[in-house]
C-alpha cells in the first residue's frame, strides 16, 4: 500500500510533522521549562508537600511523557487510517 | 532466616529461571540471534525495552545519586525518560519501517556508503563499551555485597556469570529473559519503597508518600529533609542545582538525544510486526520504566533522611562507632563505605564539613542496596532487592553485548569485510565479539571513571554525538548526504570524547587526563558527563554545512527517505 496521489503523500507528511512540532513543544515545556528554567518562580507554589518546579522536575514531567507517546500514536493511528496507509 | 541465605535462596532462583527461559527460547538463526523472529507483541516488547534499558545505573545508581544530589539529581529523571518521547516520535517508526537489523546497517544504506556504516560501528562500539562499564561497576558493587567480598573479586564473578549467560542467547533468549528480569526489578524496587513510605508517611504510594507529612506529626517530609541536611552545612535538598541551571539544561539534553541514539535500545523497535506497534511500544516501555523512575526520587529522599537519622538520632546525638549497625559493618567490609574517626570521640559525625567529616567514604552506589537495611525492613526484602540489581546489570549488560556483536559480526564482518560468510560462522563471530567487549569492559570496571550512574552518563553523551543526530537527519532531511553524515559523526564525537578524555584520562585510565577534572577549565561550566548534547550541536552543523557543499544523495536514496515515511507496507521492506 501506498499513497494515492503524490499531494496526499506531502499532505500526510505535513500533518505528521505539525502533530510533532506540537508534542515537542509541550515536551520542552514541562521538562525544560517548569523543571529547570522556570522552577524557582513555581517553587514558589506548594503542591502538597512538593514545591512545584521541584515536582515537575521529579515526577510531573515523567507523566506528561507518557501521556504524550500514547496521544501521539493514537493520532498517528488516525492519521495514518485517514489517508488509507495503515497496516492491518 | 540469615539474611546470607536467604539472599543466595532467591538470587539463586531468579538465576534458574533465567537460564530456564533462555535456554527455552534460545536463538536457531541469525533473525532470530539479532531480532527475536521480529514477533514481539507490543506490550511485551515494552517491558523487555524497559529491562533492557534500566540498568545498573537506573536501579542501582540513581537514586543513590538523587539522594545526595537532591534537586539537581532530577536531570537523571527527566534525562532517561524524556528521551523516550523523542525515540518514540522522531525515530522508532521509520526505523521499524526500514526493516533491517541494525543500526549501522540502517546508516550504511541511507547514506550510501560504507565508510559511513563502519563509522556508525565505531561510534556505536565506543559508547557501548562505556556504558558496559558502567554496568560492571554496578554488578561489582551488588555482587560483592551479596558475597560480602571486596568490589574486584564481586567485579570478576559478575564478569563471569555476564559471559556466560549473554553469550548463550541472543536476542530472542535475552527478550522473553528481560520480561521476567523486568517483574523481579520492578518488585525489588517498589516493595522496600513502599515499606519505607508506609513506615515514614503511612502513605503506601512513594510517589505521594514523598509528598506528605511525617506520620504522627504536620511536617512534611520535603520540609524535614530540607531542614535536616541544612543543619549539617548540606545544600538544602529540594532547591540544590547540579552546579548551574546551564550545566542542568546541557546535561538533561544530553541525556535525552543520548537514550534516543542508543543504538541497543533502537534495535528493540526491530523487534515488532508494524510501525504502530513501534510506536506504541515505545509508550508502553515508558510506562513500566516510569513505575521505577517516578518511585526513585521518593527511595532518594527518604534514604536520604533515612542515613541522616541513623547517624545522628537526635540533634548532637551522634552514633556510637562500636554501636554501630550490622549493614554498615557489611559495607565496610566491601570498601565502599569508610568511617575515620578524626576528633577521636568514638561516635560518627557526618557533616558537609570536609575538615570535620569522618564518613569519609560514602560510594553512591550503595544507597539502593543498603535502603532496606537502613530501613530495617525484613531479610526477605533485603534479599528481593540484591536479586534486583543483579537483574537490572546483567539484563542491560545482555542487551549492549547483543548491539556491540551483531556491529561487529554483521555490519563489520559480514556486510563489510567478509561477505561470504555463512550464518554460522557470523554467529560464531558475534559470540566471540561479545567475549571480547566483556573482557575490555570488565578491565576497565576495575578503574571505573565516575560513579555506575555518571559512567553510563558519559555512554550517553558519545551516543549523543553520535548517532541520534545522524539517524534524525537520515529521516527528516533528504538533502544531507554521505560526506555530511560521515564528517558529522566523526566531529560531533571527536569533540565529546576529546572534552571528556581530557578531563577523565585518556580511555578514563587514571592519570593520562591532561586537564584534570576541574570546574575551572570547563566550557561555560559544563561538566564532562553532560557534554554530548554539545557534540550533537556540533554533529548537526558540521553535517548540514558538508552536504550544502557538496553533491545531493542520489535519487534512490532520495525515494528511500520517501518510502520509510510511509508507515505501511513493512513486510516487503523487510525482505529487501
Amino acid at each position: 500500500m501506498s499513497f494515492k496521489s503524490e499531494s496526499d503523500a506531502k499532505a500526510y507528511w505535513k500533518e505528521n510533522i505539525s502533530l510533532v512540532v506540537k508534542l515537542i513543544a509541550i515536551w520542552f515545556l514541562v521538562s525544560y521549562g517548569c523543571g529547570i528554567l522556570l522552577v524557582d518562580v513555581l517553587n514558589n507554589i506548594q503542591l502538597g508537600g512538593y514545591k512545584l518546579g521541584f515536582w515537575f522536575a521529579q515526577q510531573g514531567s515523567i507523566y506528561t511523557f507518557v501521556v504524550l507517546i500514547f496521544y501521539y500514536t493514537k493520532k498517528m493511528g488516525d492519521l495514518d487510517r485517514k489517508y488509507g496507509v495503515h497496516d492491518e | 532466616m540469615e539474611l546470607q541465605t536467604l539472599t543466595y535462596i532467591v538470587v539463586g532462583f531468579t538465576f534458574a529461571l533465567y537460564i530456564g527461559i533462555a535456554i527455552w527460547a534460545r536463538a536457531g538463526s541469525t533473525k532470530e540471534f539479532y531480532v527475536a523472529g521480529g514477533g514481539v507483541n507490543p506490550v511485551a516488547n515494552g517491558m523487555a525495552t524497559a529491562a533492557d534499558w534500566m540498568s545498573a545505573a537506573s536501579f542501582i545508581g540513581m537514586a543513590g545519586l538523587i539522594a545526595f544530589m537532591g534537586y539537581g539529581g532530577s536531570v537523571f529523571l527527566m534525562g532517561w525518560t524524556g528521551g523516550f518521547v523523542l525515540l518514540a516520535l522522531l525515530l522508532a517508526p521509520y526505523l521499524r519501517k526500514y526493516g533491517k537489523f541494525t543500526v549501522p546497517e540502517f546508516i550504511g544504506d541511507r547514506f550510501y556508503s560504507r565508510t559511513a556504516r563502519i563509522v556508525a560501528v565505531v561510534c556505536l562500539i565506543i559508547c557501548s563499551i562505556t556504558y558496559v562499564i558502567g554496568q560492571m561497576k554496578g554488578i561489582g558493587v551488588a555482587f560483592s555485597r551479596f558475597l560480602e567480598v571486596s568490589y574486584d573479586t564481586g567485579l570478576l564473578v559478575g564478569m563471569f556469570i555476564v559471559f556466560f549467560y549473554a553469550v548463550l542467547g541472543g536476542m530472542k533468549g535475552i527478550t522473553y529473559t528481560q520480561i521476567a528480569q523486568y517483574c523481579v526489578l520492578i518488585l525489588a524496587y517498589t516493595i522496600p519503597a513502599i515499606f519505607i513510605s508506609l513506615n515514614l508517611t503511612g502513605n503506601p504510594l512513594p510517589q505521594l508518600g514523598l509528598g506528605s507529612t511525617i506520620s504522627g506529626t504536620d511536617v512534611y517530609l520535603l520540609d524535614r529533609l530540607d531542614q535536616t541536611v541544612t543543619e549539617l552545612g548540606f545544600a538544602q535538598y529540594t532547591t540544590a542545582e547540579r552546579l548551574s541551571t546551564t550545566n542542568m539544561f546541557v546535561y538533561t539534553l544530553s541525556l535525552m538525544i543520548g537514550t534516543a541514539g542508543l543504538p541497543h535500545v533502537i534495535i528493540r523497535f526491530f523487534t515488532v510486526p508494524k510501525v504502530k506497534d513501534a510506536r506504541s511500544s515505545a509508550g508502553w516501555a515508558l510506562v513500566f520504566i516510569a513505575i521505577l523512575y517516578t518511585t526513585a526520587p521518593a527511595v532518594a529522599g527518604m534514604a536520604r533522611l533515612n542515613l541522616m537519622n541513623t547517624i545522628e538520632p537526635a540533634a548532637g546525638e551522634n552514633l556510637k562507632y562500636d554501636e554501630r549497625p550490622q549493614w554498615f559493618k557489611n559495607w565496610e567490609k566491601t570498601g565502599l563505605l569508610e568511617f575515620e574517626d578524626k576528633n577521636g570521640d568514638g561516635r560518627i559525625q557526618y557533616v558537609a564539613d570536609k575538615e570535620k567529616n569522618e564518613m569519609v567514604k560514602v560510594d553512591r552506589d550503595i544507597m539502593v542496596l543498603a535502603n532496606p537495611e537502613i530501613a530495617k525492613l525484613p531479610n526477605w526484602v533485603i534479599a528481593l532487592v540484591a536479586a534486583g540489581g543483579l537483574a537490572a546489570a546483567l539484563s542491560t549488560a545482555a542487551g549492549l553485548l547483543l548491539a556491540i556483536s551483531s556491529a561487529i559480526s554483521h555490519d563489520l564482518l559480514k556486510g563489510v569485510f567478509m561477505p561470504q560468510i555463512s550464518e554460522k560462522q557470523e554467529l560464531l563471530a558475534s559470540r566471540l565479539a561479545m567475549a571480547g567487549a566483556i573482557a575490555a569492559a570488565g578491565y576497565l570496571g576495575f578503574n571505573p571513571p565516575d560513579f555506575a550512574a555518571g559512567t553510563v552518563a558519559l555512554a550517553f553523551g558519545l551516543a549523543a554525538s553520535s548517532i541520534f543526530p545522524v539517524l534524525m537527519m537520515g529521516i527528516f532531511s533528504r538533502r544531507v548526504n554521505k560526506e555530511g553524515a560521515i564528517a558529522g559523526m566523526v566531529a560531533g564525537i571527536s569533540v565529546t570524547l576529546l572534552y571528556v578524555f581530557q578531563h577523565k584520562g585518556f580511555m578514563f585510565v587514571p592519570g593520562t587526563e591532561f586537564l584534570g577534572d576541574m570546574p575551572a577549565n570547563w566550557f561555560f561550566g559544563i561538566e564532562p558527563n553532560a557534554f554530548g548534547a554539545i557534540g550533537a550541536l556540533v554533529n548537526f552543523t558540521v553535517a548540514n554545512v558538508v552536504s550544502r557543499m557538496t553533491q545531493e544523495p542520489p535519487q534512490e536514496v532520495q525515494e528511500l527517505v520517501e518510502h520509510i515515511r510511509v508507515p505501511s507496507g513493512v513486510a516487503e521492506a523487510q525482505d529487501h
